[in-house]
């Protein structure tokens, strides 16, 4: 199918809305936590002035540090960007469709969590090879249940390209799906844990032995810190996105109309705005959990994901 | 309208209300073996009746009585008669010997009659549902029976008796379902879908797959109630930890009762079916047990435990020969029923006694009964003898015609079966042998029981055996003749 | 082929069953294992009622009122009750870790399923379907029945199992006759007062619930 020139277009509209939007949600989720926790919140576009201070300073690198610890942060963000243009958050008609489906876009966060584990075993220090090792184990155990999950949603509209199963599922009458709602369950469980939020990883710890996310890019500074940051807050929309385009696909347009494209934005923004009120409230919620009940956590979550696509099977097959 | 079926279900009814109330009174053994004889009369009433106008089904087809089932409730109403004038002593001398308090007596006067209750509602009932009940109910009343020592095994032994049997009847309750599911398509839904007689009627129509399904979910379910391996874990520890009277029972009836319902579901399903599913399934099962039985019996030192897996043993072979089939594979079984419930009875009678005077369960440590009280040892010695199934006692019979038919119809398994009874021969006397006529040493020396043991019971029962192994009068043998062509 | 919108609740309600049956496989503490059941019980009571409802048969409200009044308000309130008073409130050990139950669990699930398959097809009934969910909550509270150390959880494992069955008795036949589903609640009424009796007699006998405890018969 050739690409028309609305579909060039909602995808380069995707791109740009995802780089210049995933902070802003990021500091949405921080301020609807402080609100949650009767704090008063920082302000909505704090990320935004915290890249621009990192953009601007010179980064210190260590002595032994590899061409391998400093061009990461580029293909940190190059591999998120690359996932948002994929993932079908305003039009499902994009250009980038037959590049990549849904077991690619798992390849591409997998691509992604080499290259940090890689790059913060790399200066040597104990916490990044600590946060290395424990990422692995959490995308160890993630991974599958995520790939579950979109093979559930795959079975569903028989085919594995994101676009086509968002097209389906927008397109269907409401029907109860008892196996979308343990995935949604699964994915919720897998976003978190991906995303290093409570209850697998505090974003906002700063003890050291506790953190996973945080301690992979402590040796990080000046513009490839703000990268590193950046490329952590499109991971957050990108999931978000995934989450809203499989369970919630309504509003996105179908192909080929200017006007829905430009619905589709409001309508976006809307639902990730849901979305970072109900992550700020699980994480206000939930106690961050010890780091050997990760596996048992991340086992449940696979487990709901296997269970959804069993009762698909013998519910709606 | 029938007043001795209602008479054989209620007394006993009544009997455990009454017994709650009062089963600690100086009078209490009495009124539990008053209560028992009025059923076996009530009991004996309807046998007759059965037997000179045919089977009966009555109170809007909820209970079915035919010479099947009414030959078992009046052996279960007379083994529990019996069994009740041997508790009198037994339980007043548990009593005096500190064993049991006031208020444990009173719960186990009320739930003996509401055991027998629960498991004449299981013959009597036409409703498939029902019997279910009723057998979760057995279960239920000798839970706490079991456990009535109080003592670290007793209670071990009450606990793995609930969940095993519990878990087992679950399974049953499955198999249930699935036939209800299957006969109502046939019968359409309302009260006559669990009926055994509309269900025997239309048994060829039901749909195989779903019947030969319920069928091995029955089976693993009553089964474990039976004693069949490998599902009879529960078995030895709640002979040897129960109270003996208790462990009487359990094995004389309770066995039976569920091996009736086997039955029953087996009717149906070979109606189903005209296969030899439940043939095979039987005969593996009962061939299993009595082999593994009889290999684990050489290895007791407790003899309780090891009559325990005597009876685990017959059982198998009474279920071997209905899986067999056929008139005379029947007819050896359900004597082989009466035969081992009496007999096995008669031997924990006797057991109870001498356990008694010894104070101790381990044979080792018992010597000499014949010497300080001859009835006990006589009683024991023959017991054994007539269930290790040597003549003239009935155990010989039946065992023969089982294996005479075995022969017959299924020759690789004569092998084992002779080698297995053989083994439990062997362990059985070798055990019992030195406990009645050994030497008593000092140190173990019997004691004197406070009351006067009742003995009558054991005679009782083993003439009748004896009887039964000589001349079967034929209006008996007729009898079994009608309810072993209702099995097929 | 979409089914119709009853169809539709009644699996969300068996998907529903089944994580209830999971979930209470993986739970320590005891406290929310009688919760989850009283959950699973009223998950039960809507699912009956629905098919009351959708198949006009009456009988299955006063079971489905039955079921509300022994599973949700009764058991649970004995439970609680019980365990106020033997001071159990945590069950750290299982018998195998949790995530090994679950994966035995996952493909308990799946034998389940395989089982029930030619049944369903053979049933006559709109829940059909469900009888293989039905089926594997059985065999899930069955498994934590093995792989609990303690009695309170045992006993729990048991209950769910019958709501397991109940469960399938109400999707492949739409309920047992009423005399039936009386005398059953009857049993698992008296069966709780029995075990609730029991447990202060092992508790006094061995000072805790600790079901190891209970197996010194052993073969010699």
């Amino acid at each position: 199918m050739l690409p028309t020139v609305s579909g060039v277009f909602a995808q380069i509209a995707e791109l740009v809305l995802a780089v210049l939007v995933a902070p802003l949600l990021t500091g949405w989720v921080n301020m609807c936590r402080a609100w949650l926790q009767n704090r008063s919140a920082p302000p909505l576009l704090a990320p935004y002035r915290v890249l621009a201070k990192l953009f601007q300073k010179e980064p210190v690198l260590a002595h032994n540090a590899s061409p391998l610890f400093r061009i990461t942060p580029y293909i940190l963000f190059g591999c998120m960007c690359l996932a948002a243009a994929i993932v079908p958050s305003l039009d499902t008609n994009l250009p980038f469709n037959t590049a990549a489906d849904a077991i690619a876009l798992v390849g591409l966060f997998a691509l992604a969590r080499v290259f940090m584990s890689l790059a913060a075993m790399d200066v040597g220090t104990a916490f990044g090879s600590l946060g290395a090792r424990r990422e692995m184990m959490v995308g160890f155990l993630a991974e599958p249940a995520l790939l579950i999950v979109l093979f559930t949603a795959s079975l569903i509209s028989h085919t594995t390209s994101l676009a086509t199963t968002v097209e389906k599922l927008a397109g269907m009458e409401l029907v109860i799906y008892p196996s979308l709602a343990f995935a949604g369950v699964a994915f919720t469980m897998v976003s978190l844990a991906e995303n290093a939020r409570i209850p697998v990883d505090n974003p906002a710890t700063h003890l050291e032995l506790t953190m996973i996310h945080e301690a992979m890019i402590l040796e990080y500074s000046g513009r490839l810190l703000a990268l590193a940051e950046w490329a952590a807050s499109l991971k957050l929309f990108v999931y978000s996105c995934i989450g809203i385009a499989l369970f919630v696909p309504f509003g996105i347009s179908d192909g080929g109309d200017w006007a829905g494209i430009l619905l589709a934005v409001p309508v976006l923004m809307a639902k990730l705005a849901a979305g970072g009120f109900l992550l700020a409230l699980i994480e206000t919620l939930s106690a961050k959990m010890r780091i050997f009940r990760a596996p048992e956590f991340l086992g449940a979550a696979f487990l709901l994901a296997v269970l959804a696509m069993l009762i698909h099977f013998l519910l709606e097959g | 309208m029938s007043l001795e079926l209602y008479l054989v279900l209620g007394i006993p009814l009544l009997g455990g209300i009454l017994l709650g109330l009062w089963g600690h009174k100086t009078w209490a053994a009495e009124l539990n073996a008053a209560m028992s004889a009025l059923t076996f009369l009530a009991a004996a009433v309807l046998t007759a009746r059965i037997i000179s106008e045919g089977p009966m089904l009555t109170a809007d087809e909820q209970f079915f009585v035919d010479p099947l089932n009414v030959f078992l409730v009046a052996l279960t109403a007379f083994v529990s008669m019996t069994t009740s004038l041997f508790s009198r002593p037994y339980m007043r001398i548990e009593h005096a010997h500190g064993r049991l308090s006031d208020r444990r007596l009173r719960l186990y006067h009320s739930m003996y009659q509401m055991f027998i209750f629960t498991m004449l509602l299981v013959l009597l009932t036409n409703n498939l549902g029902i019997l279910w009940v009723a057998l979760e109910a057995a279960t239920l009343t000798t839970v706490l029976l079991v456990s009535l020592y109080r003592s670290a095994a007793s209670l071990e032994a009450a606990w793995k008796y609930f969940i095993l049997c519990g878990v087992g009847i679950a399974q049953a309750l499955f198999g249930t379902i699935l036939v209800f599911s299957a006969s109502e398509k046939m019968l359409g839904s309302g009260g006559g879908t669990l009926l055994w007689t509309r269900l025997a009627e239309v048994s060829a129509n039901l749909e195989p797959t779903v019947m030969s399904l319920a069928f091995v979910f029955l089976l693993v379910g009553y089964g474990t109630k039976v004693g069949l391996v490998p599902l009879h874990n529960w078995l030895p520890d709640a002979h040897a930890e129960g109270p003996t009277p208790v462990s009487a029972v359990l094995s004389g009836l309770l066995l039976n009762v569920a091996l009736y319902a086997l039955l029953r579901c087996k009717v149906l399903v070979d109606g189903a079916l005209q296969t030899a599913f439940t043939s095979q399934l039987l005969m593996g099962f009962g061939l299993l047990s009595v082999v593994v039985a009889a290999f684990f019996l050489s290895r007791q030192k407790d003899i309780k435990r090891m009559f325990a897996y005597s009876s685990i043993e017959h059982m198998g072979l009474v279920t071997f020969a209905f899986g067999m089939g056929g008139p005379v594979a029947n007819f050896a079984g359900l004597l082989h029923m009466t035969v081992h419930s009496l007999t096995k009875s008669a031997i924990f009678f006797a057991v109870g006694h001498a356990t008694q005077k010894a104070g101790t369960q381990i044979m080792d440590d018992i010597r000499g009964l014949i010497r300080i009280n001859p009835t006990v040892g006589w009683g024991l010695m023959l017991g054994s003898i007539a269930i290790l199934g040597l003549p003239p006692f009935g155990v010989f019979a039946s065992e023969f015609l089982i294996l005479t038919s075995a022969m017959r119809q299924q020759p690789w398994a004569t092998p084992f079966l002779l080698v297995s009874l053989g083994v439990a021969f062997a362990a059985v006397f070798s055990k019992v042998q030195p406990m009645v006529f050994g030497e008593s040493e000092g140190s173990r020396a019997l004691k004197r029981l406070p009351h006067q043991p009742a003995l009558l019971p054991v005679f009782v029962h083993l003439s009748i055996v004896l009887v039964l192994g000589l001349y079967i009068p034929p209006h008996l043998a007729d009898w079994y003749r009608q309810a072993a062509k209702l099995i097929g | 082929m979409h089914l119709p919108l009853s169809s539709q609740i009644i699996n969300l309600l068996a998907a529903i069953m089944l994580l209830i049956a999971f979930a209470m496989l993986t739970q320590r503490r005891i406290l929310t294992l009688i919760n989850l059941f009283a959950m699973q019980g009223l998950t039960l009571t809507l699912s009956t009622a629905v098919v009351a409802w959708t198949t006009s048969q009456p009988h299955l409200y006063w079971s489905a009122l039955i079921t509300v009044l022994l599973k949700v308000v009764l058991l649970p309130l004995i439970l609680h009750r019980l365990i106020r008073k033997l001071e159990v409130k945590w069950d750290v050990e299982t018998l195998i870790n949790i995530p090994t139950t679950m994966i035995v669990g996952i493909v308990l699930v799946i034998l389940a399923f395989n089982v029930a398959l030619p049944i369903s097809a053979l049933a006559g009934t709109i829940t059909r379907g469900t009888l293989g969910i039905a089926m594997a909550s059985v065999l899930l509270a069955f498994l934590m029945m093995i792989t609990r150390s303690k009695a309170v959880p045992q006993v729990i494992g048991f209950l769910a199992m019958e709501n397991g069955l109940f469960f399938a008795a109400t999707s492949a036949t739409y309920g047992m006759p009423m005399v039936v589903e009386l005398g059953i609640a009857l049993d698992v009424l008296v069966g709780m007062v029995i075990l609730g009796v029991f447990f202060f007699q092992i508790r006094e006998r061995f000072d805790s619930l600790d079901i190891r405890h209970l197996e010194k018969l052993k073969e010699e």
